[in-house]
């Protein structure tokens, strides 16, 4: 018997991915670095997830994301007690909660690290939604900061000349913005050097993501959702690119010894919209106990989605592209079109869908795709309605009993 | 009154209405869904610009397509249009606005056959001058793609005189408001919310001439004496129910004024007759009150509401907010403290398509209006 258990623990050991320890070490640093940054001289500036936060970088402020705060209060657990907090201050039960979240956390010093650092000014690029519109207006009025609106038209068919000026514009006027909050002068070589420091980032995230391309696949969603972090709040620096180098490395060995995220892989899938943050374990030991592994996401993924765009030469310039065509800010068509080639590339046997009540850009729209992915390529979807933070809205028993309804057709569609 | 009546026939039938409107003058029917749509250009072109608004009936088909927490003026729309009772529609322009409307804006098109469909991307925020460039554009763009898929050219004579007719029928409903809010007895909530609604369905010639019609009568009619009632503000995205307006009458207030996208923010803001017709109306969509979807500042909703309650003296503002509406939801809660710093008490109500019962909500009221000074 206790023979057994130590053969076992190597055998573990080995399924566990070693970089995690790394960039643990690396976020602690960062938000250290964020909360000491009036100390050290430095401005804090907050950003969207998908805004454009390579000038930042390049202007030596530190960028701080509301929304990876909302993802740790999330995986902390801590999402009911601060979303009911928003709601004593009026805000609504459904709107997302990520902002309600945050908003709470402000006047509290809420949340798993204690509040995020007050911000010198806010950066609010709305190619992901309309919400964070809204939410940066809330927080520009509570910190009395200057907010910064990185306008992107919606692409429902086509990114139109049109908008193509008008975004290029205030690339300018963004760059004007940050020399008048920071006072200084924008340093264009610098600027340069980050350009390509984060297409070397995203050009790694995105190999690493490939690497789901193997069966068995060496990382699931799961894990991508963890390694995410990096890409998004330190793209354009150096320590995002030597993290995901060692991360690629990992994951081409593991591939090559074939140690799988899953043991046993029989099953291949696909998750679509944000991570249910408090309830990742779960629905991984869940689905792995069908060897199923959930290789890929259009979530993580979405941040190398701008690599088509993005020019290492002309990176101001590409940015007009790079950051209005991204995966939120295009027609259901287009996304549909590329969650169709993804099921190509990771070879998946089914999709997963998160209805988020949090994010509505994300999930209306949810239901024509599944129709047409069952139409036109037979693939079987599941749907689970829940939320990425706001765990009131998360019947385990319900859920559990149709994943493994889907399982089951996923069963005997495959063998 | 007479033509007031002939507002509420139109309403109470817009389908029906838009079907005769169709029959009758061959016109073409373009729906729309917000007050940042450029009717005078779909106008301009012999288009019908008719709005469309939720539905009465129950949700039977828009469920395969959007979630429970879609608001239901999104959902309902799209019932209407695949139960097929909008079948008289040539098509439908999407103003950006919220994400709501923006994913409506793709499910409609991948799943509706009509023959014309328009993305009017507007900027977002209107603060700056590339944004209020980009407005000129888009407009611009919109024309152009109008006169393509109608296969004819709409000249700035046409737009001219587009602005003109909407001008009159925005300065007649601005002028039934002012006298209302001097005069609260004088015309009931439910015909004022008759009159605005109808003006966005009916022929707009002749909504522009009977609506001038009503303000001239109510000019000239006597003022009603020993109003004891409470004046009340609305607020909120649009609110589609005369029952609202009888319901707070009948529980002690007088709808005043409003904060609504069928209201002042539809009618306030003249677009310019001079001058290029499209700079002109970009200026108007730059410079009206904001809707919280779009941003000219961080307080413009906040300072409006203030500066309404002031003029129009009120003792009360009731937020009216549809569930699931995001961006309205988001403004709350800093109106409401914007409110109270003034001293002017607020409350808040949720409403979707189907109302709570009348004694639900006229106990609300009640007691809100009963706290009043
Ligand atoms: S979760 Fe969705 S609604 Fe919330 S901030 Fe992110 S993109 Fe916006
Ligand atoms: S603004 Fe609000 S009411 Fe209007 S469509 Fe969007 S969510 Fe619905």
């Amino acid at each position: 018997m206790s023979e057994e258990q130590v053969k076992k623990d190597p055998e573990k050991e080995k399924m566990k991915v070693k970089s995690i320890k790394k960039m643990k070490e690396i976020m602690t640093a960062y938000y250290i670095d964020a909360k000491t940054a009036t100390q050290n001289g430095k401005k804090v500036g907050w950003i969207t997830s998908g805004g454009p936060v390579e000038p930042l970088i390049a202007m030596d402020v530190i960028p701080v994301y509301p929304e990876n705060h909302g993802a740790m209060i999330g995986a902390s657990k801590m999402g009911v007690d601060l979303c009911e907090k928003a709601e004593d201050m009026g805000y609504c039960r459904d709107l997302c909660s990520y902002a309600r979240s945050d908003i709470a956390a402000s006047p509290v010093n809420g949340g798993p690290i204690g509040g995020l650092p007050a911000p010198d000014f806010l950066v609010c690029c709305n190619n992901i939604c309309g919400t964070v519109l809204k939410w940066y207006e809330v927080q520009a009025r509570y910190y009395k900061v200057p907010l910064f609106i990185f306008d992107t038209p919606f692409c429902h068919t086509e990114f139109s000349s049109e908008a193509r000026q008008y975004v290029r514009s205030q690339i300018d006027e963004y760059i004007h913005f940050l020399e008048g909050v920071c006072g200084k002068k924008f340093d264009m070589d610098k600027m340069k050097e980050v350009g390509r420091l984060s297409l070397q980032g995203q050009r790694l995230w995105q190999d690493v993501l490939d690497t789901a391309m193997n069966k068995p696949a060496p990382m699931s969603a799961f894990d991508a959702f963890f390694h995410l972090a990096l890409i998004v709040t330190l793209r354009g620096t150096q320590t995002a690119v030597d993290y995901y180098t060692m991360l690629l490395a990992e994951m081409k060995d593991r591939a090559a010894q074939k140690i799988g995220a899953v043991p046993n892989e029989r099953y291949r899938l696909l998750w679509d919209n944000l991570p249910i943050w408090f309830k990742t374990k779960w629905l991984s030991d869940k689905f792995a106990s069908y060897g199923a592994c959930l290789v890929a996401d259009t979530y993580t993924s979405a941040w190398c989605g701008a690599l088509d765009y993005l020019d290492e030469n002309d990176f101001l310039g590409s940015m007009v592209e790079g950051y209005t065509r991204i995966y939120l800010n295009i027609g259901v068509d287009e996304m549909l079109k590329i969650i169709k080639k993804m099921i190509k590339k990771y070879d998946v046997d089914g999709f997963v869908m998160h209805s988020n009540r949090s994010c509505k850009p994300y999930s209306l729209g949810q239901y024509d795709i599944m129709k047409t992915l069952q139409r036109e390529m037979g693939l079987p979807s599941l749907m689970i309605e829940a939320d990425m933070v706001d765990e009131r809205a998360w019947s385990e028993s319900q859920i559990e009993t149709r994943i493994d309804a889907f399982m089951e057709i996923i069963k005997q569609k495959k063998g | 009154m007479n033509t007031i009546r002939q507002f509420h026939d139109v309403i109470n039938d817009s389908n029906g209405y838009a079907r005769r409107i169709k029959k009758d003058s061959g016109k073409k029917i373009l729906g729309y869904f917000c007050s940042y749509t450029p009717e005078e250009i779909i106008h301009a072109a012999g288009v019908h610009p008719l709005r469309l608004f939720g539905t009465r009936s129950a949700i039977a088909h828009a469920d395969a397509h959007l979630q429970a927490y879609s608001c239901s003026l999104v959902r309902g729309v799209l019932e209407e249009a695949l139960a097929g009772r909008l079948e008289f529609l040539d098509g439908a322009v999407f103003p950006h606005t919220c994400d709501s409307i923006q994913r409506l804006s793709d499910i409609w098109r991948l799943n509706l056959k009509f023959s014309f469909h328009s993305d009017v991307v507007l900027p977002v925020k209107l603060d700056t001058p590339s944004a209020r460039k980009y407005m000129a554009d888009v407009l611009r763009k919109f024309r152009r793609e109008l006169e393509m898929g109608l296969g004819q050219s709409i000249t700035d004579a046409q737009l001219s005189k587009s602005i003109k007719t909407f001008n009159t029928i925005k300065r007649a409903l601005g002028k039934i408001y002012m006298l209302r809010s001097a005069n609260p007895g004088m015309i009931s909530g439910a015909d004022v919310y008759a009159l605005v609604k109808g003006a966005m369905i009916m022929d707009r010639a002749d909504a522009a001439e009977r609506l001038t019609a009503v303000a001239t009568e109510l000019e000239n009619a006597k003022a009603v004496k020993g109003d004891s009632k409470k004046r009340i503000v609305v607020s909120g995205g649009l609110c589609d129910h005369a029952d609202i307006y009888s319901i707070i009458e009948k529980s002690g207030g007088a709808v005043v004024w409003d904060d609504l996208c069928t209201g002042s923010r539809y009618f306030e803001g003249l677009v310019s007759e001079d001058g290029d017709p499209i700079e002109a109306l970009a200026d108007r969509f730059t410079e009206r009150v904001v809707c919280p979807a779009k941003h000219s500042s961080v307080s413009a909703r906040g300072d409006n509401i203030v500066r309404i309650a002031k003029e129009h003296r009120a003792s009360g503002v009731i937020f009216l907010l549809l569930k699931f509406c995001d961006p309205h939801s988001f403004d709350y809660p800093y109106m409401k403290e914007m409110l109270d710093r003034e001293g002017v008490p607020s409350m808040l109500m949720e409403i979707e398509q189907d109302l709570p019962s009348e004694g639900q909500l006229s106990t609300r009221f009640e007691a809100f209006i009963e706290m009043l000074r």
